[in-house]
């Protein structure tokens, strides 16, 4: 014999799946999303997307590279994720230098500040986003009309977001009966025919995302269906006591922000709890502050927001709430 | 089978399989030339020798008495010389006692019977049965090596109402137990028989994995023979061979934290296990051989063997035709739970139940990453436990909490270990941590 | 302007309640406490670090005041001049302990004992230590896997990674303990200090037949008595095949190093000898030495 033998402690084998390849899962389930962003707003997406996935990982890069000095871990993928989520809830009309302050902020603070992946307690992406969102409001709050490659970058013809006509709508004292004529058809938002950011509005390419990632096994169903359900439940008891004053469940859930939140952002694996049962009650307290921030806030959309505050009671739903030990059960055999 | 076959419920993994040699008869093996028979091959106090130098033993010889209640006879396994009694390499490569016999012809105590007949008349009484058992040393052949006798003996006041069989065999590549079904089926529901009377139950269940059809079908042709004996196919998943995971998917009952299967009615024994019953009690002969599973995708003839207990490994692989060269790890027992070995010179031990030979590009750990809190690891873990939690305690030395968090159920399965996508080794520290937490528990009683 | 006024006034006045409820819950829930714990806590160097047997320099200090004789109370980090002050403040009198630091009793270099299988676990000896040997087959032998390191709080030990073995830092080293508590082998030993960190010890805790601890560690001791025989001080007790300095006893004559037949026994910072046997000793040695330089 002349190797040596080795020796470790069992288990001696190993299942397939890594790291970087749950990440490039994510991406794949981000495909759909991102075709859609490029059909409905043309060049000014493909500039979002690329400028920001870009400076995401770049910065990623020269962060660890020269201020951490640690080891480089672009390759595992989540920077990518990060730099495309936040692309994905702008406006095809974002200035691209804006962007890439924004991406510093999400990788830089968001992430790298606390210590890598695996150790930032809010999402990144998120981070990013709420940064640009409070620091830059007007830019946020116009949004192009999707057009296709008709949709100019920087100049491109605006026009509010479904959320924000009911928003200002019902601030005026409209009905939703009226309001719902300026709307888009439920079809429309479905296909994401309306303005918004360039990710959110193809309800249809998340769920297909959403779709994969279950099949795969990347996340399971625990916080997307939560989220959704609770939204649906919530919007449809107001709407069943006054249709007038409140939109119905299925509008709410098909515009904004809140399929690309629930499926993508609210089930990031770091930000997220780890048992079934915390992913339950983290899904539903995001969908009743979602729903809350949107009727009664004062901004037209509440996703981010409710994902943020949750992400930073993880810690503390992962402390108080186990996961059911063996031989709990009382017997019944 | 349109019915659903029963299972555990929580967590569990499906690993690959491999099991090359389940279509292989089992083989007796030559003798070898000495044989190492360690006296701690059993969980508890180790033997202590009856024998000394010079001395000529035969096969089935009582050579170390057990001592205490948790503890085990020790016979020899060959017949021959015995040429030392000193401190030898175990598994682990620390020394341990063992007496190391010279091997000359092959002759038994006169009162084991060789024949191959089947006796299916039990004729010994409860207590004469509980005797034969303890003096022949069997402990349970799954793997634990837990004295037998003393899981037949139930505390004051517990009754049990069933006895589960486990021929479960859920780790990858092993097959002995599922070749001793098939070619020993008969001899082992007459050994079910006579634990059932020992145990005073009326029913047993034997549990099989699906991917054992054949045995499964075996096994149910003979059962109609023997009364209350049914057996159970089981959906595929480790760690069904788990004695609390096999309790669940077949009766439905979890056995509490930190008790015992007889505090919910049963008790678990290894199909080998009744086998080697079998012999104890039918043909008065002690535990010195078993089946050992050699098996390793780069072995010439991965094989299934009868091999005297303090055979040599290096015996055994070079009996499946040879050490192949790109050989890096060598393992003792499953590839979930076995143990590496740091040597091929260490003998068969009664509680082993394969040899896995593995070629060096399947061993290497991948590199540990951050944990990215995916919580898979709390998904698979079939006893309920956060495995990402509790591997930081035990690094940490936060005793304390591991206790709180439960670290004392788990059962070492392996399976955090196995799913986790950042190739953290979450199993190698709660192992650790809960030899500590066991430490403190025993000093505050 | 009166706008500004109301601001002012209700702000101060929202101020002064709760300073008022403040003070009262602070004295209703004042704990009386001796004064001078806190006196002895400044003493004390606010390491932390657990060597003197308590969670921390506060739980010690605690301990100081409420104990008759300070005999049993040692702060490693501090030494003598600290437990000087502390007896000071208390009036008691504190006994005279010499400085101590540690050693790490295995020369079992790579070059020395050659490894005898690759160890793939999680890199951490009470890990490796609990599941097997270790990667030679020494049973008692430094894993080298950076557990001492990681748990010593005032960086005074390191792993060299040439000889897989780990070195005190003496000047930092601070005799807390920590090391020989979080070592699985035990092969950290607590010595007393001497001049110039001058050091004389049998690097070897192999207690097995000296043939056979020899087959696989060329530096082992193997028990053959003769630095027992040579010693005038009676410094060196042998048992189990193993000989030891007791470190109070050891006059640093070296001796019993150059008697040595396996070079077990380690002289560390002594000036260079110009003698035929110490050009024969081992590379370790040197590197030991080169590092203090």
């Amino acid at each position: 014999m002349s190797k040596l033998l080795t020796v470790s402690p069992s288990p001696h084998i190993y299942g397939k799946e890594t790291t970087p390849n749950l990440m490039h899962g994510v991406i794949i389930a981000l495909i759909p999303a991102t075709l859609a962003s490029i059909l409905y707003f043309g060049w000014g997406s493909v500039i979002v997307i690329s400028v920001s996935v870009t400076s995401s990982v770049l910065f990623e890069f020269l962060i660890q590279k020269f201020l951490l000095q640690k080891k480089n871990t672009i390759q595992d993928g989540s920077a990518v994720i990060t730099g495309l989520l936040l692309s994905l809830c702008l406006p095809s009309n974002f200035p691209a230098h804006l962007i890439i302050l924004g991406s510093l902020f999400a990788i830089g603070v968001g992430k790298l500040s606390f210590g890598g992946l695996g150790n930032n307690p809010f999402n990144p992406a998120l981070v990013g986003r709420v940064f640009l969102f409070i620091s830059f409001p007007a830019k946020m709050a116009s949004w192009p009309d999707a057009q296709g490659f008709q949709t100019q970058y920087i100049d491109a013809t605006t026009g509010p977001t479904p959320l924000s006509i009911i928003k200002e709508g019902l601030g005026k004292g409209d009905s939703i009966s009226h309001l719902m004529d300026n709307i888009p058809t439920y079809r429309q938002l479905f296909f994401g025919n309306m303005s918004g950011s360039i990710g959110e509005v193809a309800a249809v390419a998340l769920i297909l995302g959403l779709a994969y990632m279950l099949l795969r096994k990347i996340i399971t169903w625990h916080i997307p269906v939560s989220i959704i359900l609770t939204v649906v439940i919530f919007t449809g008891i107001l709407w069943l006591i006054n249709p007038e004053q409140n939109a119905d469940p299925l509008f709410h859930i098909l515009s904004g922000g809140i399929l690309l939140g629930a499926i993508f952002m609210a089930t990031d694996y770091v930000t997220s709890p780890m048992t079934e049962k915390g992913m339950i009650l983290y899904g539903i307290s995001i969908g009743i502050l979602t729903v809350v921030i949107r009727l009664f806030g004062s901004y037209p959309e509440g996703v981010q927001f409710a994902i943020l505050i949750m992400n930073g009671f993880v810690p503390l739903i992962n402390y108080y709430i186990k996961p059911k030990r063996f031989g709990e059960e009382v017997k019944n055999g | 089978m349109s019915k659903m076959l029963k299972t555990f419920r929580k967590g569990g993994i499906h690993p690959a399989e491999y099991k090359l040699t389940e279509k292989s008869p089992v083989e007796i093996l030559p003798l070898p030339e000495k044989v190492t028979i360690l006296l701690s091959q059993h969980m508890g106090v180790p033997a202590i020798p009856v024998v000394s130098k010079g001395d000529t033993v035969k096969a089935g010889q009582l050579i170390a008495h057990g001592r205490g209640f948790v503890s085990a006879n020790i016979h020899s396994s060959v017949s021959g010389k015995v040429v030392r009694i000193d401190s030898i390499p175990d598994l682990t490569g620390y020394k341990k006692p063992a007496i190391v016999i010279e091997v000359e012809g092959d002759e038994w105590e006169e009162n084991i019977i060789q024949s191959t007949d089947l006796r299916k008349d039990i004729t010994l009484s409860k207590d004469e049965i509980l005797e034969k058992i303890r003096e022949s040393g069997i402990v349970g052949l799954g793997g634990a090596a837990f004295p037998s006798h003393v899981k037949l003996i139930l505390p004051k006041g517990k009754n049990a109402e069933a006895l589960i069989i486990n021929g479960v065999e859920c780790e990858p590549y092993l097959t002995s137990d599922h070749r001793l079904m098939l070619e020993y089926g008969e001899e082992m529901m007459v050994g079910i028989s006579i634990l059932m009377r020992v145990l005073n139950v009326r029913k047993a269940m034997i549990g099989i994995e699906n991917n054992k059809a054949d045995a499964v079908y075996h096994l149910k042709d003979i059962a109609s023979t023997f009364t209350g004996i049914e057996v159970f196919p089981l959906e595929v998943k480790y760690p069904q061979g788990g004695e609390k995971q096999l309790i669940k998917a077949l009766t439905g009952r979890e056995v509490p934290s930190r008790k015992l299967p007889i505090d919910v009615g049963v008790i678990v024994h290894n199909v080998s296990t009744a086998y080697a019953v079998y012999e104890a009690v039918q043909k008065n002969k002690p535990l010195i051989n078993r089946i050992v599973t050699v098996s390793g995708k780069s072995l010439k003839k991965p094989s299934n063997f009868v091999v005297r207990i303090g055979t040599p490994i290096r015996f055994l692989i070079e009996a499946a035709g040879g050490f192949p060269e790109n050989t890096g790890k060598v393992i003792s027992g499953g590839l979930m739970m076995g143990k590496a070995l740091n040597s091929l010179d260490v003998p068969v031990i009664k509680g082993m139940s394969g040899i896995l030979v593995l070629p060096e590009n399947e061993t290497k750990r991948k590199q540990v990453e951050p944990c990215i809190r995916c919580s898979k690891c709390v998904s698979v873990c079939p006893m309920g436990l956060e495995p990402y939690l509790l591997m930081p305690l035990a690094q940490t030395g936060d005793f304390y909490r591991l206790e709180k968090e439960m670290v004392l159920d788990c059962i070492e399965c392996g399976s955090c270990s196995y799913i986790c996508p950042a190739n953290r080794p979450l199993l190698d520290f709660i192992r650790l941590g809960k030899t500590e937490v066991n430490k403190i528990i025993r000093e505050r009683n | 302007m009166s706008s500004i006024l109301i601001t002012i006034l209700s702000l101060s006045s929202m101020g002064i309640v709760a300073a008022i409820i403040l003070y009262l819950v602070a004295q209703k829930f004042k704990v009386p406490e001796d004064p001078v714990i806190h006196d002895i806590e400044d003493a004390l160097p606010a390491a932390n670090c657990g060597g003197c047997g308590y969670p921390g320099c506060r739980n010690f200090a605690e301990a100081c005041v409420h104990t008759d004789s300070l005999d049993d109370l040692y702060c490693p980090v501090g030494g003598q001049e600290t437990m000087d002050i502390v007896a000071n403040l208390l009036g008691k009198e504190a006994k005279q302990t010499d400085p101590r630091v540690a050693v790490i009793r295995c020369s079992g270099s790579f070059e020395n004992r050659p490894r005898t299988n690759h160890y793939d676990g999680a890199s951490s000896c009470a890990v490796a230590s609990a599941l097997y040997i270790g990667d030679t087959d020494c049973p008692v032998g430094c894993l080298g896997m950076d557990d001492c390191v990681v748990v010593c709080e005032f960086e005074a030990i390191y792993m060299n990674r040439k000889t897989g073995l780990p070195v005190v830092i003496d000047e930092n080293c601070t005799a807390c303990g920590a090391c020989v508590e979080a070592c699985p082998r035990d092969i950290i030993e607590l010595r007393k200090q001497n001049k110039k960190d001058r050091h004389i010890f049998v690097s070897c805790i192999n207690t097995e037949k000296g043939g056979i601890a020899k087959k696989y560690c060329s530096v082992a001791c193997i028990g053959c008595t003769k630095c027992f025989k040579v010693c005038e001080f009676e410094a060196i007790t042998m048992g189990n095949n193993l000989a030891f300095i007791d470190s109070d006893m050891c006059v640093l004559c070296r001796r019993c190093v150059t008697e040595c037949p396996t070079d077990a026994i380690l002289e560390i910072n002594f000036p260079p000898r110009r003698t035929k046997t110490d050009k024969e000793k081992t590379t370790l040695l040197d590197a030991l030495m080169k590092r203090d330089e």
